[in-house]
């Protein structure tokens, strides 16, 4: 569960202008503030770890990601190198600037103890999930008090590094992981963004290929040092 | 359509929503809203929430991963996220409903369509999806951030082997879609164009709601026993309503 040397080969640049470096441990919340102009990327440590990411506008917090803007105004149903995020205002929020996983989903939404009673069992509900952890953040993270964040402002979220092919019959099934160790994904903000991760601790599907794992977090300027 | 086995022969009361027009309303668990396309080109943007806990609302990705689907239609159900149902499709003539663009935006109407202001056109003035929505949902206090995706009536869109999506018309014309309400919601209609409808004539067909008392759910039913995720969903409606469940849900054990 070793961070990426970000001080060696491809990486030197990035490594020159990071602003926040850290790792977010399997299962946990995860928030930051990312400015217009700037990089926030996420790397897959360990391979195939679904991260729940909601963009909220830090102006605003009324206006924020929307999966369903987002596959309209790009129509395409996956998420991939070069496309535009886009918020419940139809405005682009980011772009997805770099890329080399392949495709990322924001159908499949986030895992909670309520849709796992309804997907796998009522006996499944104490077990730790995403909704869980959108809720531990809203309550307690500084970044979410400090913008009066809530239950209302959680809406459809995408999860990088999940694989969630549809066909054009319109089945759709959550298949193993095309990410892999050292697999990331960046975003450049296009307005001032509050981030918020669930870092998904799902262990009943094929998502997290069962064994949810650690992520790092980056944010840089993408200034050459 | 089939589907006289799911509500009374005699509506409680009919309506009548012109294109490019809006509507709210209450609607009770174990009442069928049904919805009849008066003209080809047709979309409905529905959205809904529980009307007593107003921030339970519709979800989209739930509904989608429980069903293992990637389009609402007949046998299908809506989730809230809460893990339960809110509304069962029990007919649906037009055979894939959209879930995965959001309404039009103001800003949009105007580009493909041109201006259609009050002073110039009275009610026959364009309005959005977006718009129309929350009017509606501002009339109980909702605002943009209570509005999450919609499903959007008589629209299909599909995605090709590389995701491209795909806004696929057809002749809507008489075509009804027949929901049954498991749980008392607001519900929120936008009868506007199809955000990736390409045309630039808007058009959107008369619709003809009517409301129906449900009949008592069959021993199989259409919705609920289409998987067992929807038994669980149901379930979980019994659980929320402090009723006995109909359906048998084992505690403790695995799935």
């Amino acid at each position: 569960m070793k961070p990426t040397d970000y001080s060696s080969s491809h990486h030197q640049a990035l490594f020159n202008s990071v602003i926040l470096n850290e790792v977010c441990p399997a299962g946990e919340a995860w928030m930051a503030e990312v400015k217009q102009g700037q990089y926030f990327r996420i790397v897959d440590l360990e391979g195939n770890q679904a991260v729940d990411t909601l963009f909220i506008a830090a102006q605003d917090a009324n206006e924020r990601y929307s999966a369903t803007d987002t596959l309209a105004q790009n129509r395409q149903v996956y998420l991939q190198t070069g496309s535009v995020l886009y918020s419940n205002l139809a405005r682009p929020m980011a772009r997805i600037s770099a890329d080399n996983c392949g495709r990322h989903d924001t159908l499949g939404g986030a895992c909670s103890c309520e849709s796992n009673t309804v997907r796998y069992a009522h006996s499944k509900y104490p077990m730790h999930s995403c909704r869980n952890n959108f809720m531990t953040a809203l309550t307690q993270h500084p970044i979410a008090l400090k913008h009066g964040l809530n239950v209302r402002h959680i809406a459809p979220n995408i999860n990088f590094f999940m694989n969630v092919p549809v066909t054009s019959a319109g089945h759709l099934k959550f298949d193993d992981g095309i990410s892999a160790p050292g697999k990331f994904v960046e975003i450049q903000a296009e307005m001032d963004l509050i981030v918020l991760i669930s870092n998904c601790p799902q262990l009943n599907n094929p998502c997290n290929a069962y064994n949810p794992t650690a992520i790092q977090l980056l944010i840089h300027t993408g200034q050459e040092g | 359509m089939n589907s006289v086995s799911f509500y009374s022969a005699t509506p409680l009361w009919e309506d009548l929503i012109p294109g490019g027009h809006h509507f709210s309303a209450r609607i009770r668990r174990g009442t069928v809203l049904k919805l009849t396309a008066l003209a080809p080109v047709a979309n409905a943007a529905f959205y809904c929430v529980n009307s007593e806990e107003k921030l339970e609302r519709f979800n989209m990705p739930d509904s989608l991963k429980a069903q293992h689907t990637a389009f609402l239609s007949t046998g299908h159900v809506l989730y809230s996220d809460m893990g339960r149902v809110m509304v069962s499709i029990v007919a649906d003539d037009h055979g894939w409903n959209d879930v995965f663009c959001a309404p039009s935006t103001a800003e949009q109407v105007m580009a493909q369509y041109g201006a259609k202001t009050f002073q110039t056109a009275r009610n026959a003035m364009y309005r959005s999806g977006r718009e129309s929505l929350l009017i509606e949902m501002a009339k109980y206090g909702l605002a943009q951030q209570d509005l999450s995706s919609t499903v959007n009536l008589f629209s299909k869109v599909t995605p090709n082997a590389d995701g491209q999506l795909q806004y696929l018309p057809s002749d809507c014309t008489g075509q009804a879609i027949a929901l049954r309400f498991e749980m008392d919601c607001l519900v929120f209609l936008s009868n506007t164009p199809h955000a990736l409808n390409p045309s630039t004539d808007y058009q959107a067909a008369d619709l003809q709601l009517q409301l129906f008392p449900a009949l008592a759910l069959a021993e199989h039913d259409i919705c609920r026993d289409a998987c067992p995720q929807n038994q669980r969903g149901f379930a979980n409606n019994a659980r929320y309503y402090g009723v006995y469940s109909d359906v048998a849900v084992e505690m403790g054990a695995d799935a």
